[in-house]
């Protein structure tokens, strides 16, 4: 049964990554729709998968976060990647499938997962 | 939304936007007589009674861009449908209380779902807002705070790190009656 004691062991393993953190805090951007259409469409198990992803890669400079409706609904879900200074780029009718090769591709590596994204969506 | 838990995700991002600085989820069941009830109160900015008497209304939304608003009308349905209640209470300055109470046994009931994965989402994507969780079941309560959280992992660690959700996940998974 897991406790909070375990949390404890937690704080102190991020502690010693903290340094490391701060050099390079967040200059990627990942968000994701969450009003009522992104949820009904599965934005919930999207952003698990990325945040698992993340946690899985030890990425520590990509935020996750969200927004609500942005007026696509039937693209829902949508999600929003932000690289550093570089344009936004939107990716439609996501799934935890396609995660992670959005972060392995995109994210890690730089090249923008071009099938994915609403431009290529043939809708 | 095919699952309840879903439909609180969505309801208390009402709260979020609404600036809370605390949001309570109760999920209270009781098998003997097949009763469920879920609320969800804040301490955001409230809403005048004329929103209050409107919210429900799927075409009634404060939002500009667009004329529709359903997160409110689709959880008021899930409890009606079931033969059960809906209330929604709210003061200006003081918050808001939603409240939905469902019959278990009616075969218009959806399932609850992952409401674990919905409090730990909630708190990840809002690490600066405090959440408090209660799952009960036939008497049985376990409660979660961040706050208690907050006190282990002091200020340097936010909850939005994926590691804390991780573990926050699984801790109420563990721990939790639903």
């Amino acid at each position: 049964m897991k406790s909070l004691e375990e949390l404890k062991a937690l704080k102190a393993k991020m502690q010693e990554k903290m340094g490391i953190r701060n050099d390079d805090s967040a200059t990627t951007r990942v968000v994701i729709g969450m009003a009522t259409c992104g949820i009904a469409a599965g934005a919930k198990p999207v952003l698990k998968a990325f945040s698992d992803e993340i946690a899985k890669r030890g990425l520590t400079n990509v935020a996750v976060s969200q927004t609500g409706c942005i007026g696509i609904c039937q693209y829902e879900p949508v999600v929003e990647v932000y690289v550093g200074n570089e344009e936004k780029v939107t990716y439609v009718k996501m799934t935890p499938e396609k995660v992670a090769k959005v972060v392995s591709d995109h994210i890690v590596n730089g090249n923008v997962v071009t099938e994915y994204t609403i431009g290529e969506s043939k809708l | 939304m095919h699952e309840l838990s879903l439909n609180v995700l969505d309801v208390a991002q009402n709260s979020v936007s609404a600036g809370a600085k605390l949001i309570e989820i109760s999920v209270r069941e009781n098998t003997s007589d097949a009763s469920m009830v879920i609320s969800i109160r804040d301490d955001g900015c409230g809403m005048s009674e004329t929103t209050v008497r409107n919210v429900c209304d799927p075409f009634y939304t404060t939002r500009t861009t667009r004329k529709v608003g359903l997160g409110l009308p689709f959880f008021k349905q899930t409890a009606e449908q079931t033969g059960g209640s809906f209330l929604i209470e709210s003061k200006v300055g003081k918050g808001t209380l939603v409240r939905a109470e469902y019959k278990t046994d009616s075969i218009d009931c959806m399932p609850l779902g992952d409401i674990c994965s919905t409090i730990a989402c909630l708190v990840t994507l809002n690490p600066h807002i405090d959440f408090r969780f209660v799952s009960e079941k036939d008497g049985n309560e376990f409660v979660f705070t961040t706050m208690e959280i907050k006190q282990i992992l002091g200020e340097d660690i936010s909850l939005g790190e994926p590691e804390v959700a991780a573990f926050i996940e699984d801790y109420l998974k563990e721990n939790a009656n639903h």
